[in-house]
């Protein structure tokens, strides 16, 4: 067991794939580096079989939309049992056409994590083997956690609000 | 052919096997073993299923949206509603999150109170999943001596916060309230009753011969499967992983509990089965037990609650914070942009990654056995769904 600090694994990362990995911000379990979308299958193909590194868990992985920088972050946080350290890559993805690489062959937890992303942001992943809607019914239009998605008033003759019971 | 007085074509295969056509059934939305609304579409040959695809999405309530609209404070009761079979560990991992990204610390007070409710909000998850896995296999009396445990924890909790399931009792900065006068003595009082009945427990049910022969060697999730998959919690060490993140990843008083950790030992059957995710869960109430018996003797005196504004704005930042909850390791990323109202809240949980492994375990398995499935993983599907 060689627990590395977010450090040391940056530079590894920094060593193998220069200026494609980013600045290290952040401290502790915290600390991350942001790579573009069309490296990342690499990258985390990398991280989990290089032996120093072994990140052998996909913990989480989330998506957060920046609609003032017109962006769409994805953010994996890794962990390694073996090694128990652990690391977090950010991928920006442009707001308008968000397409980032899939990852759901190099961590089996990433297949859903994934669909829900597409999902509830409506970011595309290449390399998918099975992108559908997770949560939301097939065909509800838009996806509600990007920050500026409007509620439809119905779906299916189903209105979503009601007038207030209580009259001032 | 004739059957019963029906005429009855049967074709016939070249090699002299019996043309069969898969089945594809709906099993849910409401279906009494799914534990909560979800749906399987089960692609069955006869008895044996070729593939049972998960379809969730029922109690999708977007928690996760709510939390950008109720601000930092607001949303403590609705991580009740993410899994309110154990809400005290959603409750603390909203806490520790929020208290993360603003930098503030938590009383030792606070942190021990956290911990009793945590340990027995354990318990009684697990009482009921291990007591409704029996129902679901076919044995209901274990269900009903479950619930009665259950019962009694749930009045201690009620006397400690007011509310029996969702119980809103953490605090960004600590808990609500302190130890109401006599609750120690009570809680010492449960936990002396409780423990020998886990053994009356395992005499009544785990060992039987008819409850073994149903989840030995079914389900099997291997050691890589289990951390490819990310199960966490009891799943994960169902499979022989020794990890929990109260000890491997501590967090609040943990590091000063004593603990074992159980694991799945392929006792009657092979390692990593519907049996060892059952019996790591039994194994580990005793050991919830003997947190609180520690929690009781060790609390010191002083403040349940820090200092934090009403109008909590911490700085911008992002913070990942982990916790065991009774389904395993929880998730919570949370994002802050200096506002009252939380920027992004990420819950990842331990029904989540549970139920993706189902469409992979599901392969060659009888219906039936779907059942135990979906019992030994412990789903709770307001948690998938969130």
């Amino acid at each position: 067991m060689l627990t590395l600090d977010p450090a040391a694994i940056h530079a590894q990362l920094r060593s193998r794939f220069g200026d494609a990995v980013g600045e290290l911000v952040g401290q502790g379990g915290d600390a991350s580096a942001t790579v573009p979308p069309d490296r990342i299958l690499e990258i985390a193909t990398f991280c989990k079989t290089d032996p120093g590194l072994a990140f052998d868990c996909l913990s989480n992985l989330s998506g957060v939309d920046y609609p003032k920088r017109s962006a769409i972050q994805i953010v994996y946080h890794l962990y390694s049992y073996p090694n128990r350290h652990r690391f977090v890559l950010k991928v920006d993805a442009a707001r308008d056409n968000p397409v980032v690489q899939s990852i759901a062959g190099v961590w089996a937890h990433a297949e859903w994590q994934e669909r829900e992303v597409f999902d509830l942001l409506g970011v595309d992943f290449p390399g998918h083997p099975d992108l559908r809607r997770l949560l939301m019914p097939e065909d509800w239009p838009g996806h509600p956690l990007r920050k500026d998605f409007v509620e439809p008033e119905e779906y299916h003759g189903i209105s979503t609000s009601r007038e207030s019971l209580l009259k001032a | 052919m004739s059957l019963g007085g029906f005429e009855v074509d049967i074709e016939r295969q070249v090699n002299g096997g019996l043309v069969t056509e898969d089945m594809t059934l709906s099993m849910g939305p409401q279906h009494p073993s799914t534990h909560g609304v979800l749906r399987f579409v089960v692609r069955a040959d006869g008895e044996i299923m070729k593939e049972a695809i998960p379809d969730i999405g029922y109690l999708h309530r977007s928690i996760e949206k709510i939390a950008e609209k109720v601000g930092w404070h607001g949303f403590m009761p609705y991580t009740d509603r993410v899994d309110y079979v154990a809400a005290m560990p959603c409750n603390q991992g909203w806490a520790m999150a929020a208290e993360k990204v603003g930098g503030i610390e938590v009383p030792k007070r606070g942190e021990y109170c956290r911990v009793l409710a945590v340990e027995f909000n354990r318990i009684q998850s697990h009482l009921l999943s291990v007591g409704s896995m029996a129902m679901d296999i076919g044995a209901s009396t274990p269900f009903t001596h479950a619930i009665r445990e259950r019962e009694y924890i749930n009045d201690l909790l009620e006397e400690l916060c007011g509310a029996r399931l969702t119980f809103n009792y953490m605090r960004i900065g600590g808990v609500a309230w302190d130890l109401p006068p006599g609750w120690k003595e009570k809680a010492l009082a449960y936990v002396e009753r409780f423990e020998p009945l886990i053994d009356e427990y395992n005499a009544l049910i785990s060992y039987n011969k008819i409850y073994t022969e149903r989840l030995a060697n079914v389900a099997v999730v291997t050691p890589a499967d289990a951390v490819d998959y990310n199960l966490v919690g009891p799943n994960l060490r169902g499979s022989g992983i020794k990890f929990d993140v109260r000890r491997h990843e501590p967090y609040s008083v943990y590091p000063e509990l004593d603990f074992e950790i159980p694991v799945g030992r392929g006792e009657v059957g092979t390692l990593g089965d519907c049996f060892d995710r059952y019996i790591v869960r039994m194994v580990e109430m005793k050991e919830c037990c003997r947190i609180i018996r520690q929690c009781l003797k060790q609390i010191p005196a002083g403040p349940v609650i820090a200092k934090v504004p009403r109008n909590y704005k911490p700085p911008a930042g992002d913070a990942y914070v982990r916790i065991e909850s009774a389904r395993g390791d929880m998730g919570w990323y949370v994002v802050s942009d200096g506002t009252s109202f939380p920027y992004r809240c990420k819950i990842r949980t331990g029904s989540f990654s549970a139920i993706s492994i189902i469409q992979k375990l599901s392969r060659n398995l009888m219906i039936a056995d779907l059942i135990a499935v979906i019992a030994s993983l412990d789903l709770v599907a307001p948690e998938i769904d969130r």
